[in-house]
This record gives structure tokens, C-alpha cells and sequence, in this order.
């Protein structure tokens, strides 16, 4: 069973999709980011992303990338992760981490797991580790009972769909274009078909990422897939003024979850 | 698969592509006829000891299978052996000769220094015996792209130079700082026809690029191969790229054991990535008797925390796609490095020096910006040879080692580049420039 099997089934017995948000941690401070992520859980995402920022983002665009850097620079440390997740478990919300694995490699996978679920945290997204390298994340998150989220993608075989759903729980993640992170006017055409394709190998949830900024563009996902994952175009609405950056990541997260329900203005 | 390469037709395979050939082009015996399998490949998943594998996005995962089976398939293919020798004999000038230094020699202890000149390659470095092989490899698998990350620009040209050669479009990235003290190398770059794109995020050095391209070959992997310079990355770059420098070591041993009738005492190459190193160590990798020695660029000493020096001072981490040893700080980020040397610039380096580190078969020491330019302008003023930057911890190590070893030693040193592109950093240390003093 998996943390989050409570949370799906609950949208699904609402019949739409859930609203999974992202923001790096310690952007623009960590201060800073516990009050936005309290805010996007205010606003409307069922499921917050916490990602840990890191010096090598192969998968991130600029937008991402530059709010790493700010945040490596203000002086993130990896341990304020814990904190902010359970700055947002605290308020009634549900987090998970999306970390590059060298972070956790280096913290010790095991100590991470705990360290993570003592916090309240229910998962981790690992964009840079695939089942094939994942031994000791199999292991710890087994005996920490998190949820390990892996990806796909539109190049992934079906061998490998197959192997990477059934290492996977919570749900999985399906980037939608190939490509690195970023908002985008156009949801990949690849993204209802690789859906299709996961959904012929697992029950669980997709969710689908990379390049959504929209209430609109979150309702055309809403219609094929069980989660509708938002990272960029909260990012680019994070930084500088900080009053205007939590009522823009609010509503932001209103014209999502509106769009998640099929409600678009 | 590991193990599963002895089905050549004729035993030849890539890393014997001198073969008979280059008998008749120099006074040293040819190498040997058939020496692959080498008996020191990674496992399926591409790991040695611990080390490599593919720590990479799942979106890279089918085109990193779709490599491997093609070079699988080509290194015992003798259509694919035979066009790639001939390249190396007739396009790059292989085999490349062995010089004595006698009066180098007389500052490493009177020891008899030997240089392996892959400066004198075409495109001036190593790096073009890894680059026609992946380039060959390109055109087999129908792609019509290359990318490639370049630190000091010797990669970079030399990718360049297959690109032209076989028709492919070339984007090269490089970064910003980089681009500023490799100027010469950026301009060759663009004249043969490649786009030379600047990576301003990080540090603007070699593991920026590295991010850069691996982001374009995340977005456009179906019709890009992403040419890897060096033994680093996913599996199978690591055992590629050494695979496609194994020529090295396989000539200069069998040009030693002509030259002096027995093996050297040690082998020097310096260690950024550590493409050179291996192809020089990996012949020897079954001589107990041969010590190999990485050097790496102790940039102002390890002491000041500015350096490059990742197996002395690094710890096992994930960087790239692969596990290796890595300079980290505490949580788990990547240090930034120095080194006066763009081509040792990198805070990773290669799985299988990580392996051959903890095994104790070659030993790692660093080399100072100071040591590295002393060796330098040594082997310019005893030798008539202006190496490059990178090559002269090679050379500066061969310096200590001699002195170690005594007079009776023999010591083959990798030169593995050539000092063009670093006239200006050179001039500029030993202020040669018009208004300084000298």
C-alpha cells in the first residue's frame, strides 16, 4: 500500500485529477518557501513537491536552475528539507521530495528515509535514479514505508515501463515531452500516449509533468491522467517581492486546482 | 555483455587498431595482433566494484541501450575495426612514435624518460582516436547530430574535426571561462564548421558543459549522439571511450619492449576525466611490475581548497551518470575546482580509476598549477617540445618518479597533447608578454 492511495482515491471518488505543485526548497529563503508552499496547499495542490536544490540539475531548465543556485546560495543546507516538509505535514498538507540522488547518496540513503518519514514526508521523486540503480532506495523506503515515485518517458521501451511501474508506489511520474523542465504553451503531444502506454503496465496513479502552466493546459491533462504536476511556472512566480510572490503562487494554485476539476474560466 | 566479445572473425577488435599495419610505418614493433578481450570489463550494468553504472534521467536510458548494442555489435565487427584503423593510420597519423628525453631525463634522477607523443596525433591530442570511433558509431546508428562538452577545447576539436569529416552537424559546449583561455582552440572549432555555444550557469568550466549537453541530449536524443570526451558518464561511455584509447598502451608497450627490450618501470599520464590515463595504463593493466601513476591537478595546493584533485581528496558519490569518486562538500554538491590546466578542470573522473584506486593498481597524486608549469617549460627547453598544460602533470609527476626510482628506471610518460592552445596561458605565467618582465 502506498502513502498516497488515500489521496488518489479520494479525487478519483471526486472524479478529477489531483494537483501536484513544486517548489525548490530554500527559494528564495527557507523561510521564505515554507510560507509559499503553505500557500500553494492553501490554494489548492493536493500534493506538494519539495525539491531539493542541487548544484548539477541535468534535468532542470533554466527557470529551475537559477532558483537552485539562489537557494545553494542563501545557504540551503540539505537538513532544512526535513523542516519544510514538516512545515507543510504541520498545516494539514502532503509532501513528497524530488531530490537528484547524489543529496540523499551522500546523507546516507537509509538515514534520509528516516529522516524523511520522521518529518512526515510521504515519498520521493528521483528524476536521476532509475529502478536498475535503486537497491538501497528500494530497500530503505521499504522499511520506512515511503513512496518511491519513478519516471517515465516517451522513449522509455515497454520492457522498461513494465520494470520501472512495478518498482514504483504513490504513483508515476510521466514527463510529457523529452526535454528538461520548463514552462511551455503546449502540453507535449507524446503525453496522452505515453499515459496509455503506462496505464497498460500498472493500477497506479500517473501523473503527468514538465511544462505545464496553465488552468487550461491543467484541464486538457486533467482529462487523461490522475495527477497534474506544476513546477516552472510556480518557480518563476517565487522569487522577489514576497508579498506579491505568495498572492501570485495562490493564485496560481486556485487557477490549477480549478482546472484540475475541469473548471476553466 | 561482459565477457561475450571473443567472437571476432579474425580476433582483431578496437583496441588493437594499429595492428600489422603499423609495422611498416615505424622502427618499433607493431602492436600485438589480438589483445581484446582486455579481461578487466565492468559487469552488464556497467560497474566496476562499485563504481559506474547509469545514474542518469529514465528518458536517456533507451538511447544509452541503443549505444551499447551498437558498439557491442561493432567492436567485433571487422568492417567497423578495419574502416577505424585505417582512419587512425591514415587520417590521424597512428601510430604515434615513442621519444627518448635524455635531457629532461637528467632532472628526473638520470632516469630514461620515454614520451608517447599523442600530441602529435591530428587535431593534436588523444582525443581523436575516442572521437572517429564515436563518430563511426554515429553514422551506424543513422544519427545526423553530434553534441559534445569540451573543458580545454581539445575534445571539442577534435569532434569538430570527425564532424566535418563525416558530414555531421556539430554543436560543441564549452564553458565561458573556458571559451576565454582556450580562445585559439574556440576559433578552430568554429573554422571547421562547428557551433560553439558558451555555458555561462556554475562555474562556466568543463562539468557546466558537461550539464549543458547532456540537457540538449535529454531534448533531442533521437537524432543526436551526445560524443562523450572522456571515460566518464553512463555506462557504456566508460568502457567506450577507454576501449577507443586502449591503442595508446598497446602501442607504447610494444614500443618500449622494442626500444629498451623490457617493460617500463612506470607509467604517467595526467588525470582530469582520465581518458588518457587509462588508454596509456590499460595494457599494463596485467604487468604487476609497471606502476601506473594518475597525476591530478593539485591547482594551488590541496591545501587551499582549490584544486581538481578528485581521487586524493574526493569521496564516492553520483555525478554525470555515474558513481565514482567526486569533490563534494557535506551535503552532497558538487565543489567547484581549479586547476590552470581548462582540460583537468572537473571535480569527477572516470569509474574505472575509482576501481583501479581502491584496488591499488594505480596510484593518483596531485600536480600543482606551480609543478605542472615548471615541468612545462622544462620539456620546451631540454626537449624542443612545448606540451600542453594538462600533459605537463604528466610530466612533472615523471620528474618526482624518476627521482624515486633511480637512474636504471624507465619511465613512459603519456604526452598526451600538445601546447599550442596554451601559448598565451604560458606566456602570461612566465610573463613573456610584450611590456612585462620576463
Amino acid at each position: 500500500m502506498g502513502r498516497l492511495d488515500s489521496l488518489f482515491a479520494s479525487c478519483r471518488a471526486e472524479r478529477r485529477a489531483a494537483l501536484v505543485g513544486y517548489l525548490p526548497a530554500g527559494y528564495p529563503t527557507v523561510a521564505d518557501s515554507a510560507a509559499l508552499l503553505g500557500e500553494m496547499v492553501a490554494g489548492g495542490c493536493d500534493l506538494v513537491e519539495i525539491g531539493v536544490p542541487y548544484s548539477d540539475p541535468v534535468m532542470d531548465g533554466p527557470t529551475i536552475q537559477s532558483a537552485a543556485d539562489t537557494a545553494l546560495r542563501a545557504g540551503f543546507r540539505l537538513r532544512d528539507v526535513f523542516s519544510l516538509v514538516e512545515s507543510v505535514a504541520t498545516a494539514g498538507g502532503r509532501a513528497v521530495v524530488m531530490t537528484y540522488w547524489n543529496p540523499v547518496h551522500r546523507y546516507g540513503v537509509d538515514a534520509f528515509a528516516r529522516d524523511l518519514a520522521a518529518a512526515g514526508g510521504l515519498g520521493v521523486i528521483t528524476p536521476d535514479l532509475i529502478p536498475d540503480e535503486a537497491e538501497p532506495w528500494l530497500s530503505a523506503s521499504d522499511a520506512h514505508d515511503l513512496d518511491r515515485i519513478f519516471l517515465v518517458s516517451p522513449s522509455s521501451t515497454e520492457q522498461r515501463i513494465a520494470m520501472t511501474t512495478k518498482a514504483s508506489r504513490g504513483f508515476v511520474y510521466a514527463t510529457a515531452v523529452m526535454g528538461v523542465t520548463g514552462a511551455r504553451d503546449q502540453v507535449g503531444s507524446d503525453a496522452p500516449g505515453l499515459v496509455r502506454r503506462t496505464r497498460q503496465h500498472t493500477d497506479l496513479p500517473v501523473g503527468v509533468g514538465l511544462g505545464v502552466r496553465s488552468g487550461a493546459q491543467a484541464a486538457e491533462i486533467a482529462g487523461f491522467a490522475d495527477a497534474v504536476i506544476v513546477g516552472s511556472a510556480f518557480v518563476a512566480r517565487a522569487g522577489g517581492d514576497q508579498e506579491r510572490a505568495r498572492s501570485e503562487v495562490r493564485s496560481l494554485a486556485e487557477e490549477l486546482a480549478a482546472g484540475v476539476r475541469g473548471q476553466v474560466s | 555483455m561482459a565477457g561475450a566479445h571473443q567472437g571476432a572473425g579474425d580476433g582483431r577488435t578496437v583496441g588493437d587498431v594499429s595492428g600489422d599495419d603499423g609495422a611498416a610505418r615505424t622502427t618499433d614493433a607493431a602492436p600485438p595482433a589480438s589483445t581484446l578481450p582486455s579481461g578487466h570489463d565492468p559487469d552488464e550494468r556497467g560497474r566496476f566494484g562499485p563504481y559506474g553504472g547509469r545514474f542518469v534521467p529514465e528518458a536517456l536510458v533507451a538511447a544509452l541501450d541503443e549505444l551499447h548494442a551498437e558498439y557491442e555489435k561493432a567492436r567485433v565487427d571487422p568492417a567497423f575495426v578495419d574502416e577505424l584503423r585505417r582512419l587512425l593510420r591514415d587520417y590521424t597519423g597512428r601510430p604515434s612514435p615513442l621519444t627518448d628525453a635524455p635531457r629532461f631525463g637528467e632532472h628526473a634522477g638520470g632516469a630514461r624518460v620515454l614520451l608517447k607523443r599523442e600530441d602529435l596525433n591530428h587535431t593534436g591530442s588523444h582525443k581523436i582516436n575516442n572521437v572517429l570511433g564515436q563518430a563511426l558509431l554515429t553514422r551506424r546508428m543513422g544519427k545526423t547530430r553530434v553534441i559534445a562538452e569540451t573543458g580545454a577545447g581539445q575534445h571539442g576539436v577534435a569532434t569538430a574535426t570527425a564532424c566535418a569529416l563525416f558530414g555531421l552537424d556539430c554543436t560543441v559546449y564549452m564553458g565561458e571561462v573556458d571559451t576565454r583561455r582556450q580562445a585559439l582552440n574556440v576559433a578552430r572549432m568554429r573554422l571547421l564548421g562547428a557551433e560553439v555555444i558558451p555555458v555561462r550557469t556554475g562555474s562556466a568550466t568543463l562539468k557546466d558543459a558537461i550539464n549543458e549537453a547532456m540537457r540538449d541530449w535529454v531534448t533531442n536524443v533521437a537524432d543526436t549522439h551526445y560524443l562523450l570526451g572522456t571515460v566518464a558518464g553512463p555506462h557504456p561511455f566508460p568502457v567506450m571511450v577507454r576501449d577507443f584509447h586502449r591503442v595508446i598502451g598497446l602501442e607504447a608497450r610494444a614500443q618500449v619492449l622494442d626500444r629498451v627490450g623490457r617493460l617500463p618501470d612506470a607509467v604517467a599520464a595526467c588525470v582530469g576525466g582520465g581518458s588518457n590515463a587509462i588508454g596509456a595504463f590499460h595494457a599494463f593493466l596485467d604487468d604487476p611490475g609497471v606502476r601506473l601513476v594518475g597525476l591530478e591537478p593539485g591547482g594551488e595546493g590541496l591545501e587551499t581548497g582549490r584544486h581538481g584533485a578528485t581521487l586524493t581528496a574526493g569521496s564516492p558519490g553520483a555525478l554525470h551518470g555515474a558513481m565514482s569518486y567526486l569533490l563534494q562538500d557535506e551535503d552532497g554538491q558538487t565543489q567547484e575546482t581549479h586547476s590552470i590546466s581548462a582540460g583537468l578542470d572537473y571535480p569527477g573522473v572516470g569509474p574505472e580509476h575509482s576501481w583501479l584506486k581502491d584496488t591499488g593498481r594505480a596510484e593518483y597524486r596531485p600536480v600543482t598549477d606551480a609543478e605542472a608549469m615548471d615541468a612545462f617549460q622544462l620539456l620546451c627547453r631540454t626537449e624542443g617540445i612545448i606540451p600542453a598544460i594538462e600533459s605537463a602533470h604528466a610530466l612533472a609527476g615523471a620528474l618526482t618518479l624518476g627521482r624515486e626510482l633511480g637512474e636504471d628506471a624507465v619511465v613512459l610518460v603519456n604526452l598526451s597533447g600538445r601546447g599550442d592552445k596554451d601559448v598565451d596561458t604560458a606566456a602570461r605565467w612566465f610573463g613573456l608578454l610584450p611590456g612585462e618582465d620576463a
